[in-house]
């Protein structure tokens, strides 16, 4: 069940239940006897929930500023907005994601839709261009009969791209 | 171009699958839907694209959609083209979420013909997909936009990682991008008291209860918004399955507590319906909460057999048209809360003087 209480530091099963508001916003925590201890949650008046729970759902891995290469969008930003800048964030926030996608959802692997005409059409799109490519290096290295057999890989490949597109 | 004014306009007058559902015999389940996220690869979400980058996302994602056969003859908007009211009035046909209403540019919407399929376009993902149908009818809400997603795939890049599904802004619909909710009409249940304790289960179950209109809202004349919550993991078959499970148990429940209000003090009930029913036909003011109320209570009497079947669907299209926007687009004006609760007042004076007095000897059959 996505909601069993595990301890959202370390998933060992939640003894110490906590709910406490900060900037009237109700936050509830749950954790191991271990983790409990470690976090002072003992000591009520040593204890902030709210640092515990950024820490633990946004920053497994205080391994500095994180940021994505492609968008420029950062660990920060995510903290902020709880939203991610582009599609490519998923690959550079790989370490972030996975627990928190583990503590957000049933798995953490998807097993449904695919869009398959999409990818079948990025497939043929990449074969398309690196045969183009060979065929290009043969034509300048006058490797005649290669760059003839490379043609005809081409054009198969765009009339099975234009068969799909039609059925 | 025509003015977005005169589009909707035409969209108030045409038949619509939420207004015009004389076929709806569903007792709880007032409507279900089904939405599914999407965004472009290679594209910044819309919450972090500059200006001019959004701009060219809506308008290549407009034109993909309002070329897909289904949404033939329908309306493609700018939101930004649309006055406050306008966008209220959308929002209260359940046809755009209110974080679309508060984009300031770059954002758009695409709604069929007969209302029941909308492309939202940046809102929080660059495509937001939604289908929606009165009754309890998650097969084929499934069937059709599963087509309308796929159709639309044949004209865009979607971004998709085969590891984690469709990329989402919000990691919360990552996966399928799925939420399928059903708006459920609970009357028994809230005057038994006993909707804390069904919010708190379906909550543990992993499903959100919310108010009529989504996130926030109140949940006046005990319609609540109840959905799946996690969206990776499992197929989007499983999760309507599980979702259509527990619906049926809340539906059972909410059957099972009407049952025993009316054995326990029928008088009771019937007083409640009685007084709604006197009250929308004489009353002079009343404000939008308390004629979702009285409403839900004359629904309540329609399930119960209080009133004739046919007023089901009058029922269920002026729990819409109640609604402060459709109050002041029907006045052709923009009036104020009190003001609107005379319109209001009116309006249901006309509606309930052609409904026949309840008859409550039919309830106990």
């Amino acid at each position: 069940m996505a909601n069993s209480l595990k301890c959202d530091l370390c998933s060992k099963p939640a003894t110490v239940h906590l709910t406490q508001i900060v900037n009237n916003k109700i936050h509830k925590v749950d954790l191991c006897e271990a983790c409990a201890q470690a976090k002072g949650v003992t000591d009520p008046s040593g204890f902030s929930l709210a640092d515990l729970l950024l820490k633990a759902s946004l920053n497994p891995e205080p391994t500095g500023e994180a940021r994505c290469e492609s968008c420029g969008f950062t660990q920060q930003d995510f903290k902020k907005t709880g939203r991610f800048g582009c599609p490519s964030c998923y690959q550079h926030f790989g370490g972030l994601l996975e627990p928190m996608l583990d503590s957000m959802h049933k798995g953490i692997a998807h097993t449904g839709k695919v869009p398959r005409r999409a990818l079948e059409r990025r497939s043929l799109h990449e074969r398309l261009s690196l045969l183009e490519t060979e065929l290009d290096s043969a034509v300048k290295a006058e490797r005649y009969e290669d760059a003839a057999r490379f043609r005809d890989e081409i054009s198969q490949v765009k009339q099975a791209g234009v068969r799909r597109e039609e059925t | 171009m025509r003015k977005p004014e005169l589009k909707i306009n035409e969209l108030l007058d045409s038949h619509s699958e939420l207004t015009d559902t004389a076929t709806s015999k569903s007792a709880v389940v007032l409507m279900t839907r089904i939405r599914l996220a999407r965004n472009l690869a290679g594209q910044p979400f819309p919450g972090w694209a500059k200006e001019a980058q959004k701009r060219e996302i809506r308008d290549q994602c407009m034109q993909a959609v309002a070329a897909l056969p289904q949404m033939k003859r329908g309306l493609a908007l700018q939101v930004e083209t649309l006055d406050d009211l306008q966008k209220q009035i959308l929002v209260e046909r359940h046809l755009i979420s209110r974080e679309l209403c508060h984009s300031k540019s770059g954002s758009g919407v695409v709604i069929s013909k007969d209302q029941a399929c909308v492309v939202m376009v940046n809102e929080e993902d660059h495509l937001r997909i939604q289908v929606l149908r009165a009754g309890f009818q998650f097969k084929k809400l499934w069937a059709t936009i599963n087509a309308f997603d796929s159709d639309l795939e044949e004209h865009m890049d979607y971004a998709f990682s085969p590891k984690l599904g469709y990329l989402s802004a919000c990691p919360t619909n990552l996966g399928t991008g799925i939420r399928a909710s059903a708006m459920m009409h609970m009357p028994a249940l809230v005057i038994s008291g006993q909707m804390e304790k069904v919010v708190r289960a379906v909550n543990q179950l992993g499903m959100a209860v919310r108010g009529l209109f989504g996130e926030g809202s109140d949940a006046s004349g005990s319609i609540f918004q109840i959905s799946n919550q996690t969206t990776l993991g499992e197929s989007e078959e499983g999760i309507i399955k599980h979702l259509q499970g527990v619906l049926n148990t809340i539906v059972e429940q909410e059957l099972n507590a009407r049952e025993k209000l009316l054995e326990a003090d029928p008088n009771k009930l019937h007083d409640k319906i009685g007084r709604a029913y006197g009250i929308l036909q004489n009353g002079y003011l009343l404000n939008s909460s308390e004629a979702m109320n009285l409403l839900s209570l004359i629904r309540l009497g329609i399930d119960l057999g209080v009133f004739g079947d046919a007023h089901r669907a009058v029922v269920d299209r002026l729990f819409i048209e109640c609604q402060p926007a459709h109050v002041q687009h029907a006045a052709k004006g923009s009036f104020e809360p009190g003001q609107r609760d005379i319109l209001r007042g009116r309006r249901l004076r006309a509606e309930f003087a052609k409904v026949p007095a309840p008859d409550f000897n039919a309830a106990s059959r």
